[in-house]
């Protein structure tokens, strides 16, 4: 259990600042996603919590106990590394026990905490096997057993789904979050995958070029995201983004169309208009229209990639499935209560109430 | 359509290239041992015979019990596991260094260690026997194994530092997450993972000491001080060459090697590491 407090945290190597201002309170149980791309410093944010970094400058806390020159060893935290990292000679029970062996703790504890970590896991038939004889989800969890096992204050994962197919992706996935439910530990997340962000996460960090863009619960950040870079990243398929001019209570499009938005504040200096491709509905009494280019049938939604004149591609989700065929031209109307507006410099415009969106 | 259909004359080519190479590889030690074992007499009338028309083990017994090469051997023995083991020993700690830390100098440290290895040996043979002299230790075994370990340690640290290197980093730091410290790690963790890689430096750095015959001749001048290949030497006299006794001590010889290699083979053994990682 534990509550982790970052206070101006800084990341240089050398001359690079990989992390800038890094200002971040994770309450105690709860579940935080790192979420960023490529490059962003997302592992280097979650090595340094580890003690694998050292902190270039700030204070980073555990139970308010400042820990930044603190060895990993005596922090108690677990990490589930994205290679998983488990020791190729020794066999899964010696791995899983191995904090326990290092701490020295009686050899009956330990061969019952392994006992009972197998048996959660469903390693129980493998433990006396080497890494080298198990498969990619099977070593995970044997990674995930190591992090357990030990009781820790607080876990951390670095991408550990990446490796797996996407059956077994989702299984872990509900694994984790179960397992967040029964220990109520503390614990924070590295991934590039947005369902796995959405469905477990209590609150999401969204880091972008060093700097973190967004702190919120998953909703949050899907209604409301603070800048343009925050909704585009979060959620899927990717929000449109049109061109727009401000004017007073409402838009006008490239196209010359006016947008009465009643929900959002008078916002002359907005110069883009973001809307999730699912608000945007397919009618006949639109103030759009566009030609379809490309139709994908999923079966429970359908993707419309359209071209619209003036105002370029969009794309629109419907559910279920919808007999438009390519080269039709389909009648659009965005819904004004989900529409994001962006400033110059990519911020969002405030909603002057905060409950809308469906 | 034909996959994986087994083709006769492509295996018997592959085995017949790798009997070829055999051959080739393994013949001058068939020779070595056909010679040792060729009473002395048919040594020049029977030639190129393949195989002699009698045999005979008195150059084995000349050569145990008439001539110092037992001593030769023990001297050669000691230089060598002694060679063997400071270099090994040297080279795992640079070489952990050299793959796990930055620090300053380690690419100059690095050019220093490779240009040490651009000089042909007898070019430094005589400021080599000043120092050596200087310390009087002329004649010494110690004073081989401190040459050898020496000229020996560059190589062996890199090599070690492919080893090392070959280890993921996140073993390590798993290891201190699960409560080592660094030298818990290294020790419960990096060191078993490391045993092909010491075993082929010490492998590797025991037979270029055991064979080494140009800083021994330099250095070494008292019979009961020479090492091996010296003591090959003595085989050969002012008007003769006794090939026979030659040839045996020489298959005498082959034996610590035979031996050395038996024992670490085991470790040598690739595929260590596998499993430590999503593969
Ligand atoms: N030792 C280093 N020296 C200099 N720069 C480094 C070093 N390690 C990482 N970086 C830089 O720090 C930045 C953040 O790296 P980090 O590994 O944290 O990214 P990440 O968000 O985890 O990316 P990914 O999603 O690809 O794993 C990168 O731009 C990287 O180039
Ligand atoms: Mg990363």
């Amino acid at each position: 259990m534990a509550r982790i407090e970052l206070r101006n945290v800084v990341k240089r190597y050398g001359a690079v600042e990989v992390l800038r201002d890094i200002n971040l309170d994770v309450e105690d149980g709860e579940f935080i996603v790192l979420v960023g791309p490529s490059g962003c410093g997302k592992s280097t944010l979650l090595r340094m919590i580890a003690g694998l970094e050292p902190i270039t400058a700030g204070d980073f806390m555990i139970d308010d106990i400042r820990m930044n020159d603190v060895r990993p060893r005596d922090r108690d935290i677990a990490m589930v590394f994205q290679s998983y990292a488990l020791y190729p000679h020794m066999d899964v029970a010696r791995n899983m026990g191995f904090s326990m062996e290092i701490r020295k703790d009686p050899a009956t504890e330990r061969a019952s905490r392994v006992k009972q970590a197998a048996d959660t896991l469903g390693l129980t038939a493998l433990t006396e096997r080497l890494p080298k004889a198990l498969s990619g989800g099977q070593r995970q969890r044997v990674a995930m057993g190591r992090a357990i096992i030990r009781d820790p204050r607080a876990f951390l994962f670095d991408e550990p789904l990446s490796n797996l197919d996407a059956a077994l992706r989702v299984e872990m996935r509900l694994e984790i979050a179960r397992l967040h439910q029964k220990l109520g530990a503390t614990m924070i997340y590295v991934t590039h995958d947005q369902v796995e962000a959405l469905t477990l996460a209590d609150r999401i960090v969204v880091l972008n070029g060093g700097d973190i863009q967004q702190v919120g619960s998953p909703l949050d950040l899907y209604e409301r995201p603070a800048n343009k870079f925050v909704a585009q990243f979060i959620g899927s398929p990717t929000m449109n983004l049109v061109p727009i001019k401000g004017r007073p209570e409402g838009v006008t499009l490239a196209d010359g169309a006016l947008l009465k938005l009643p929900h959002l504040p008078d916002s002359p200096d907005a110069i883009e208009l973001g809307i999730r491709p699912e608000h945007i509905e397919v009618t006949d009494q639109g103030d759009l229209s566009g030609i379809a280019d490309v139709v994908e049938h999923l079966g429970s939604d359908t993707n419309i990639y359209l071209n619209v004149e003036k105002l370029g591609p969009l794309m629109v989700r419907k559910h279920g499935n919808i007999p438009i065929r390519p080269g039709e031209r389909v009648g659009l109307r965005i819904q004004p209560e989900n529409v994001h507006l962006f400033a110059p410099d990519g911020s969002a415009l405030r909603r002057a109430s905060p409950n809308m969106a469906a | 359509m034909s996959i994986a259909r087994p083709r006769p004359l492509l295996i018997a080519g592959k085995y017949a290239a790798l009997l070829g190479y055999l051959t080739f590889a393994l013949f001058p030690l068939y020779w070595l041992l056909k010679i040792a074992i060729t009473p002395d007499q048919l040594i020049f009338t029977e030639g190129t015979q393949l195989w002699p028309s009698s045999l005979t083990f008195d150059n084995f017994r000349t050569v145990l019990f008439q001539t110092d090469f037992l001593a030769y051997f023990g001297n050669s023995l000691y230089v060598s596991l002694g060679t063997a083991a400071a270099t090994t020993l040297i080279a795992a700690g640079a070489g952990y260094a050299f793959s796990r830390f930055d620090f300053g100098g380690k690419k100059i440290i690095i050019a220093v260690m490779l240009i040490t290895q651009m000089f042909p040996l007898l070019m430094i043979i005589a400021p080599i026997y000043k120092i050596v002299a200087s310390f009087g230790m002329l004649n010494s075994l110690t004073s081989l194994i401190v040459v050898y370990t020496a000229f020996n340690i560059p190589f062996a640290t890199f090599l070690m530092q492919s080893f090392f290197d070959g280890i993921p980093k996140d073993l390590e730091e798993a290891a201190m997450m699960d409560g080592c410290s660094r030298f818990q790690a290294l020790r419960k963790v990096i060191f078993p993972l490391t045993l092909p890689g010491l075993g082929a430096t010490l492998g590797f750095v025991f037979t270029a000491a055991w064979s080494e015959l140009l800083f021994a001749l330099m250095l070494i001048s008292k019979n009961e001080a020479m090492t091996f290949p010296m003591g090959l030497l003595t085989f050969v006299s002012k008007f003769s060459v006794d090939w026979g006794q030659m040839m045996a001590a020489g298959v005498l010889a082959l034996i610590p090697s035979c031996l050395f290699f038996i024992f670490i083979q085991r470790y040598l053994v690739q595929g260590l590491t596998s499993g430590a990682v999503k593969g």
